[in-house]
């Protein structure tokens, strides 16, 4: 059995009268990327500061590293590192004192801060700006500083709350191919935090979907898939005729069909051939562009479990 | 511990000294405090600065003075800047955090201000020494350094007591200013009050009887007292510092 970096059983936190977090039973193994899935106000970042010790849970209890969150919360954060919802950068200072701070905090020997504030700071293309006070550097910038902030101690897990909120399309980019060298690198656990589906998608191995509190699913992208749904296929042409449509929602291998604007998209059981599926559309009188098969996104699959549970 | 303690000190220092991101801004208001503390004031007062032991009310008030302008930056301005999550979230103990927070402050009010004190009597040797060296009289060194420490202390102590609480550096700065009014008024109204107080003494009376009073006791009790309530609010400190009731939402 997998050693497990976080265990919880029924976590719970309330704010006046507010659950934030429901009866959340999760686990995580150690050396993967977990991807915690859910809209704003989900109650993810109330579970990392649970986990993180910052606040007390209002019932249940939760594990990290072995350490129990509650009694052992000063353990936890010795062995983790966080980017929370916030950069926490200090933007008076340089990138080099902000380094150099958290490298005294986490008692690292003057030589080890040095070579590796360097060493993350080359890495992320900051080291050439690394006297430059930070409160003038872009949001991209800071976060990646953070990255690095995060990484200074060579933690075992790192909570990483929406790292890439915020940033523009290319910052985030540049941001997720960064954080997935360096978790790669570097061999640590990674809850991460977000609701960029697509970035999950890229970064986790294994992924939870949390809602209003609530752990609604859990497990690789590809389980997440077969839950909620089999492999499909798109089909791309004009004439898709009324017909056509109920002829192959009566076949046995689709179990669904959906018309829109001169797109077809078919849910199939199990994996089908489409040579038969794609001639019957012709002999219809349909005409055809592009036929391929695909596998729902993560974003669909997010979308049918929040449906579900709506 | 001390070396956690001395982590923080060593940010907030260089945090201070950077104002506003720059280094050199930082340091331009530091001059002028001491230029003011230790060249305008002692030119103006003349001998009496070195003399007098009115000289004591300064060494009281200015460490609180400066304490006071750093200090309300202390919980509130890292809770403000969004920088006290990631503090917390790190394996910096609580008292280190809060200890490391109230030697930040006194060693700066008090850095400058003896810093100040020796330009003043450098000041005052040059501009009235007449070839003659004069130095404060031991007792005002040993009570200023004394009741310097304790009010930098207090108004560092309270400054974090009240920043632990406030959502704001504006928020904590006020109530700051509320408390030190309170703590420069008080004693004065109570001894207007005492005067009047007491039965067929007239002020003079009364002033004649404050000149005749063992200052060096009065010291030695102001020293105590304060070292008390330094003491009182360090510990209410410690009891409020709790990290799951420091990130307010």
């Amino acid at each position: 059995m997998a050693e497990m970096a976080i265990r919880t059983e029924a976590l719970t936190r309330d704010f006046a009268g507010v659950r934030a977090v429901d009866s959340l039973s999760l686990e995580v193994p150690a050396g993967i990327v977990f991807g915690f899935l859910g809209p704003n106000g989900s109650g993810k970042t109330t579970t990392i500061r649970l986990l993180l010790g910052l606040l007390e849970p209002t019932r249940g209890r939760a594990a990290v590293l072995g350490f129990d969150s509650q009694t052992e919360a000063a353990q936890i954060r010795e062995r983790c590192g966080a980017l929370l919802e916030h950069p926490g950068l200090y933007e008076r200072l340089s990138a080099e004192d902000n380094l150099e701070f958290y490298g005294r905090v986490w008692r690292l020997s003057p030589d080890e801060r040095r070579a590796r504030s360097r060493e993350l700071l080359t890495h992320l293309g900051l080291w050439e700006r690394r006297r430059e006070a930070v409160g003038t550097w872009s949001r991209g910038m800071k976060q990646k500083l953070a990255v690095a902030r995060t990484l200074l101690h060579r933690p075992s897990l790192i909570f990483l709350d929406e790292p890439t909120a915020g940033l523009d399309p290319v910052a985030a980019a540049a941001l997720r191919e960064d954080l997935y060298e360096l978790v790669a690198r570097e061999g640590v656990t990674v809850f991460l935090t977000t609701h960029n589906l697509a970035e999950a998608e890229k970064l986790c191995a294994q992924v939870g979907v949390i809602r209003q509190g609530r752990l609604l699913a859990v497990g690789s992208p590809n389980d997440l898939r077969a839950r909620t749904g089999g492999p499909r296929a798109e089909v791309v042409g004009r004439g898709f005729s009324p017909a056509v449509l109920a002829e192959l929602r009566a076949r046995p291998e689709v179990a669904n069909v959906e018309a829109q604007d001169g797109h077809l998209s078919l849910e199939l059981r199990g994996p089908v051939d489409l040579a038969p599926l794609t001639r019957l559309l012709i002999a219809s009188g349909a005409e055809i562009e592009e036929v391929r098969k695909g596998k729902a996104s993560l974003e669909e699959v997010f979308l049918t479990l929040v449906e579900e549970d709506q | 511990m001390i070396a956690d303690i001395w982590t923080i000190v060593w940010k907030d220092w260089k945090e201070s000294f950077a104002a506003q991101g720059s280094r050199r801004g930082g340091l331009m208001r530091l001059l002028i405090l001491v230029f003011v503390f230790g060249v305008f004031l002692p030119l103006q007062s003349g001998r009496a600065w070195v003399e007098s032991p009115v000289v004591l009310i300064y060494w009281m008030w200015v460490p609180g003075f400066l304490v006071t302008g750093l200090v309300a930056d202390a919980i509130a301005g890292e809770r403000e800047r969004h920088t006290l999550e990631t503090l917390l979230a790190s394996r910096m103990p609580d008292r280190a955090i809060l200890f490391g927070k109230v030697l930040a402050a006194v060693g700066y009010g008090l850095g400058l201000t003896v810093v100040s004190l020796f330009l003043g009597l450098v000041t005052v040797n040059v501009a009235y020494g007449r070839s003659e060296l004069l130095l404060y009289p031991p007792l005002t060194v040993a009570g200023g350094i004394g009741l310097g420490l304790l009010t930098a202390g207090l108004a560092a102590s309270a400054g974090v007591l009240v920043s632990l609480r406030a959502a704001t550096v504006r928020q904590a700065a006020q109530t700051l200013s509320i408390a030190t009014m309170l703590v420069l008024f008080v004693p004065i109204l109570a001894l207007q009050a005492l005067q009047k107080a007491l039965p067929g003494v007239s002020a003079i009376e009364f002033t004649a009887f404050l000149e005749t009073m063992n200052w060096a006791w009065v010291l030695l009790g102001a020293m105590g007292a304060l070292a008390l309530i330094d003491g009182i609010l360090l510990v209410a400190g410690m009891a409020r510092f709790k990290r799951a009731r420091l990130i307010l939402d």
